[in-house]
């Protein structure tokens, strides 16, 4: 089709900003995926900025759909009232043989610790946030809690469901944040096998079970064990629960996590006044510098 | 005869619809749905607002607003910058560029078209990911979100349909 006189040439000058437009877009986003990369300050706090925006309208979604899923909870357990309850019977049972066992070992460690001068560890400070949003990507499990450093939320926090570890704070915005989970890619968990005191690391990688790495000396670890945090590398304080061994095939070591993904509704954001993890790659902010600046 | 000024802010409204159906459906698939098993398979939706849009009315979501919607999902999602913002970007392009194709074709053509523009949309958003992080990542969720995109394709065209039926029907 040929179009003549100027009304042709205006077109194709049209189609040719429009081409050149989209080229441009295209560029543009390969240019942010860069400068991402390369990790510039701007672009997170631009991340931090909009998720601050969209952060009440999230909350405002979050809360009708947690109302119905406790409303479906409930119908769910009020049919399995009976088993349930045989069930929690047996549990008490247990957890009663537990306390005394508990009790005794309480005792007996104030006993120690008086006598060995053992300074206690101060109590750990702690956020409770909500989740308001869960986009559920099969490229990285993280979450948007409804608190910010505006709450106390630093960079690096644990993040706590109950007694579990479920990951922690990547991104920090005014009054939202992004909890990074244990199964995320990004994750990387120094872990201890409970029964062996076998230390390695626990590594995310978008499946619903995260794998053991760089487990140290060659130890059986068997279906089952429970793994809690270790203390090193100063992230996390030891022996918060993480979850068991699920399987062990071929050298490959995988952990079923505690969390129940689509059972948090709240979460606590913990500070243990360790400074958290950085994530690998990244060098430590001028620390000296910037407080040198601000007295 | 010109519009009055209500006129005018009538059709304006009405043309920012599109956007703030996609922007809308990036905010639905962001809620912690308390569902078992969805988390971490979850469909793009805001993908098939673009495509919807791209051969429907591609003068009221242009590039640059699915530009725009990519990056959003990309902060809301916490995946890298700019990867989401180019696959957006590209489904957009490739879709308004082909709509004569599939104006006044049948449903199952539009789904077929979708199936193979949201396979390599994913595909490439895949391979950047696994590019920008420096290893690959587990293929098998991505499948599963990929199926389970296509399989809410149908409910998410009738409600984009009754939507410009109901708002774009003569702007």
């Amino acid at each position: 089709m040929k179009q003549s006189g100027a009304a042709g040439r205006l077109a194709t000058l049209r189609l040719l900003a429009q081409r050149f437009a989209f080229l441009s877009l295209v560029a543009a986003a390969f240019a942010l995926m860069i400068l991402g990369k390369a990790d510039v300050v701007l672009i997170e706090r631009t991340r931090g900025l909009v998720t601050d925006a969209l952060a009440p309208i999230l909350d405002a979604m979050a809360r009708p759909a947690a109302t119905i899923a406790q409303v479906t909870e409930n119908f769910h357990e009020l049919t399995n009232l009976r088993t349930e309850n045989a069930r929690l019977k047996e549990e008490n049972a247990r957890l009663l043989h537990w306390q005394t066992m508990a009790r005794r070992l309480e005792s007996e460690n104030v006993v120690l610790h008086e006598q060995l001068n053992v300074i206690p560890d101060p109590d750990p400070a702690f956020v409770t946030a909500r989740v308001i949003g869960d986009l559920g990507s099969a490229f990285g499990h993280s979450m948007l809690l409804g608190a910010g450093s505006q709450d106390g939320v630093r960079k690096g926090q644990a993040v706590l469901s109950g007694e579990a570890l479920i990951g922690r704070i990547a991104e920090v915005g005014l009054r939202s944040s992004r909890l990074l989970l244990i199964t995320d890619i990004n994750a990387r968990t120094p872990i201890l096998v409970e029964s062996t005191r076998t230390r390695a690391i626990l590594t995310g990688d978008n499946t619903l079970r995260p794998r053991l790495n760089y487990v140290a000396g060659s130890p059986t670890i068997s279906v089952g064990d429970r793994v809690v945090t270790a203390a090193s590398g100063g992230a996390f304080p030891p022996g918060i629960p993480i979850g068991v061994v699920a399987s062990v095939a071929d050298g490959v070591i995988r952990v079923e996590p505690f969390i129940q993904r689509h059972r948090l509704e709240f979460v606590s954001v913990v500070d243990f006044g360790l400074g958290g993890i950085l994530p690998f790659e990244r060098a430590p902010p001028p620390e000296r510098r910037r407080r040198g600046r601000e007295e | 005869m010109k519009a009055s000024i209500w006129v005018k802010m009538d059709t304006w409204v009405r043309h920012l619809v599109p956007f703030s159906a996609t922007l809308l459906l990036l905010l639905v698939t962001s809620i912690p749905t308390h569902i078992p098993g969805l988390a971490g398979i979850a469909p793009m939706l805001p993908l098939m607002g673009v495509y919807y849009w791209a051969i429907y009315r591609p003068d009221l979501l242009p590039a640059w607003l699915a530009f725009v919607i990519g990056l959003l999902y990309d902060i809301v999602a916490g995946t890298p910058l700019g990867v989401n913002g180019l696959v957006m970007l590209l489904v957009q392009g490739t879709a308004a560029s082909q709509r004569k194709f599939f104006l006044g074709k049948s449903f199952a053509v539009t789904w077929w078209a979708f199936a193979l523009l949201t396979g390599g949309a994913i595909g490439l958003a895949w391979l950047l990911m696994s590019v920008l992080l420096g290893r690959t990542i587990d293929p098998v969720p991505v499948v599963f979100e990929y199926l389970m995109t296509l399989c809410f394709f149908p409910i998410l065209t009738w409600l984009l349909a009754r939507t410009q039926m109901a708002f774009l029907r003569d702007v």
